[in-house]
């Protein structure tokens, strides 16, 4: 009975290390949660860090990460569905498909620090346009391309086959088929890969170090052009950089960050799942 | 073959032209198209401020082992170290856990667990790499300082934490291998009594072995990115680590973090500015050859659905 | 050049894999009247009816050789209008497949994209379609509620009359009454003895029985050829080729 017991063994240790799995993610929410939930009131959102960013809210940085996060939708967007559309509806098996689809991987697999660096190199620098919303926008919109266009592209083929057939028979055109059929259809899937890519890049530090984020900036941007704080970028700062922070303002910056973007993974699931059960087919 | 072409009774007469339409489809074509020029670009603008760096610096110097840009030193050799410390510690750790974990699930979770084991992992890839290298240094850090070692900042901090991020890939890329293995196999095991872990142990593994490999390479790609958590836990000291038992327990610094840490102070067009671009080249030729290979692992275009057209 | 709506000319047809769908079939087709194609499964019925309108272009790298001639004309011709076509040669699939969206919408929506938006037209249209599909006893009451909430039997007549609204010249039929109950199965047979009256009517029966029971005239496939092409009383009755007995009289199929 040698073989029963190496089976239970093995059994017992993979759950083991399942559980060594679960429980650090567990641990690390609660304790975010439990250190940071005392310092949430209205002040600490809707104030500007006051007294060495020792006092006072969070409010610029919180806003900026919203500026930006709208920024990137509208940098990413257009061209993530796009793209995806181009790849799932009108792209031949060829050389080109062939390159788009390297680039996508390559592109969602090029370090953060590397958008960084590139939007420093060509929007900051070649373009001019400074150290700005715009520049942190289009380098945070860029990296978030190919998650957007994976999850669109997945969900236009997900798009049952007969609906373009019934579509093109009743004399659609292509991009009439596309528009009235297969867009409606996938766009569950399109917001939902939308929101899961924004949610990253709201939470993203290393690509706005260089290209956007202030350290300390207590007034509101006034327009594409300007600087601002960022929650991510805040947090490093007022963790790592400035002496003798209290603990507390510092447990409920990455409460309020980590709420943002997993509120937003969790928005994108209930799309999902809400849009499914509407579905029909 | 091609149609025949025949001569018609009445004169040809061209479908209209449909130009919104055309616009909008050349506009498709342009933002399929645009994915390569924007990789294309990426390169060339890390080219064109971190050329300088294999042009003005002898080779010899640029992988010594002394990074002192103040003195004018960019000796990489500690930084490709601290990354490779780093690196190599989040995979030792995260692809045996992320395999066993897609074990779990596959195999031996009931329905109810895996409806909360699958969201959870979801929320862990999630979390911002920030709030990980935050928790890091305020928790993790200590812990492993009062463990013994001189100082809680060490590649290991690093690796545990970048591990985990790496998780969430890594388990769904194993558990997509691991359900790839045809039932037959499995079956065909069970059926000549094998236990389920013999099963597990001596059909499935082997049978989802490429697909295994491809997470190790994709964590691996992910760790050597990773710049926050570099940053923050793994101590800032670049120099590389003596050798010994305690290799994993001394502060280190990874290129990321370096060029995160030292682009804010450097004056533009100096040579440690391109120092810092070259950095972000040689991540770029790793991950983007780590990337490819992987992707050709993967079958090409076997992820596509294929269309019957009917 | 004759009065034929459809005249098929030595069309072969070969899958983007190789394999040869068709080969060199001819055949002709009348104005008002049902043709039946029949014959065993992957004998080309199919591949022939979508060729007819060109949907087989939805095939990437499938060729073909010979011509389709729609009133005199190639469908294959370069600046050949395939939109136009598909709404002049209108197809109802095996599988009744609604669109998401309501009855109306289901059968406006050729209307619509080719750009007819009066509205008037548009309830003239819906009206009519669904008589002619009889169906408008059955679902007048509630246009505007989801296509996907009728019987199998309604929701195949309504693609009948989504076709039919867009008033083709010619209305194919996959094995339309594939999935439907006997008496569903008979309604559509019986509409479609009064819609030949103004349409050309091309067909590929659930089985023998039914081809026998509508057709005019009846062409026999065989491993992608034209095996016999005659009237339908002579066909079912009297076949030439031995193979079509054969077929007919259930010896092998």
């Amino acid at each position: 009975m040698k073989r029963q017991q190496t089976d239970k063994i093995a059994r017992i240790a993979i759950t083991i290390v399942a559980a060594l799995v679960v429980i650090p993610i567990i641990l690390v929410i609660l304790f975010i949660i439990i250190n940071g939930i005392g310092t949430l009131s209205w002040e600490f959102f809707t104030q500007p860090p006051g007294n060495g960013m020792k006092e006072g809210g969070i409010m610029p940085a919180l806003l900026g990460t919203i500026i930006l996060t709208f920024g990137t939708a509208i940098a990413a967007i257009p061209l993530a569905i796009g793209a995806a559309i181009y790849l799932a509806e009108y792209a031949k098996e060829n050389r080109l498909t062939r390159w788009v689809r390297i680039a996508i991987v390559n592109l969602a697999g090029i370090p953060s620090i590397v958008y960084g660096l590139f939007g420093l190199g060509m929007f900051v620098l070649f373009m001019g346009f400074g150290t700005s919303i715009i520049a942190g926008s289009l380098t945070l919109g860029i990296m978030t391309l190919p998650v957007v266009i994976s999850a669109s592209e997945e969900a236009i083929l997900a798009v049952p086959q007969e609906f373009r057939v019934v579509s093109l028979s009743l004399g659609a055109t292509k991009w009439q088929t596309i528009r009235h059929q297969v867009l409606p259809q996938a766009l569950p899937g399109i917001i939902t890969g939308i929101i899961l890519g924004l949610g990253r890049a709201a939470g993203e530090t290393a690509p706005i170090l260089f290209t956007v984020a202030a350290f300390y900036l207590p007034e509101l941007p006034r327009s594409a052009f300007d600087q601002t704080m960022a929650l991510p970028y805040h947090l490093y700062v007022i963790s790592t950089q400035v002496p003798g922070m209290p603990m507390d303002v510092q447990y409920g910056s990455a409460l309020v960050l980590l709420l943002l973007v997993l509120s937003m993974t969790l928005i994108a699931t209930v799309v999902r799942t809400g849009m499914r059960r509407k579905r029909e087919w | 073959m091609s149609a025949t072409k025949l001569e018609t009774s009445t004169p040809d007469v061209s479908p209209p032209v449909r130009w919104g339409e055309k616009i909008i489809e050349g506009l498709i074509w342009a933002a399929g198209l645009s994915t390569i020029l924007i990789v294309a670009l990426i390169f060339i603008f890390l080219l064109k401020e971190g050329l300088p760096t294999f042009l003005d610096i002898p080779l010899r110097q640029l992988f010594g082992k002394r990074w002192y840009p103040i003195e004018g030193m960019f000796g990489l050799a500690s930084l490709l170290a601290g990354t490779l410390l780093v690196t190599a510690g989040a995979v030792i750790i995260t692809v045996p856990l992320g395999i066993v974990t897609a074990i779990y699930l596959g195999e031996f979770a009931p329905p109810w667990q895996r409806e909360i084991l699958k969201p959870l992992i979801e929320v862990l890839a999630g979390i911002p790499s920030i709030v990980l290298g935050f928790l890091g240094w305020v928790a993790l850090a200590p812990i492993i300082q009062n463990a013994g070692a001189p100082t809680g900042l060490t590649a290991f901090t690093g690796a545990l934490i970048l591990a985990y991020m790496a998780l969430p890939t890594i388990i769904s890329i194993s558990e997509d291998a691991l359900y790839a293995v045809p039932k037959e196999y499995r079956d065909g095991a069970l059926a000549i009594g094998a236990t389920q872990w013999q099963t597990i142990w001596r059909v499935v593994l082997p049978a989802a072995k490429s697909g295994i490999v491809i997470a190790v390479m994709l964590g691996i790609g992910r760790a050597i990115g990773e710049t926050m958590v570099a940053l923050m836990v793994t101590g800032n000291a670049a120099n590389i680590p003596a050798f010994g038992a305690d290799i994993m327990f001394q502060p280190v610094r990874t290129m990321t973090a370096t060029i995160a840490a030292e682009m804010g102070e450097v004056a533009q067009g100096s040579l440690h500015y391109s120092v810092l671009f070259g950095i972000g080249i040689l991540l770029f030729l790793i991950t983007f050859a780590i990337n490819s290979l992987a992707r050709k692992l993967v079958g090409g275009e076997s992820v596509r659905r294929k269309r019957t057209g009917f | 050049m004759t009065n034929d709506k459809i005249a098929v000319n030595n069309l072969f047809f070969t899958y983007p894999d190789g394999t040869e769908a068709l080969s060199n079939v001819s055949l002709n087709i009348a104005a008002n009247q049902i043709f039946v194609l029949f014959g065993p499964a992957r004998s080309g019925k199919t591949t022939l009816l979508r060729l007819l309108n060109r949907l087989s272009d939805l095939l990437e790298g499938a060729r073909h050789q010979g011509d389709i001639l729609f009133n005199g004309e190639s469908v294959f011709r370069r600046n050949a209008n395939v939109i136009e076509l598909r709404r002049k040669i209108s197809m109802v699939f095996a599988i009744p497949t609604p669109l998401p969206g309501s009855i109306r919408q289901n059968l406006t929506y050729g209307l619509r994209m080719a750009g007819i938006k009066d509205k008037v037209l548009h309830e003239a249209r819906v009206e009519t379609s669904l008589q002619q599909a009889g169906l408008w006893d059955e679902v007048k009451d509630r246009l505007d509620t989801s296509a996907f909430a009728l019987s199998g039997g309604q929701k195949q007549r309504l693609c009948i009359a989504r076709s039919l609204a867009l008033e083709p010249e010619v209305l194919v039929l996959d094995n339309p009454t594939s999935g439907l109950d006997p008496l569903s199965t008979a309604v559509v047979e019986e509409s479609l003895y009064d819609l030949k009256e103004q349409y050309t009517i091309v067909m590929v029966p659930h089985s023998v029985q039914q081809g026998a029971r509508v057709a005019d005239v009846a062409a026999f496939m065989l491993g992608g050829e034209l095996v016999e092409v005659c009237t339908a009383d002579k066909m079912f009755m009297n076949p030439q080729d031995q193979r079509t007995e054969d077929y007919i009289t259930g010896r092998f199929g």
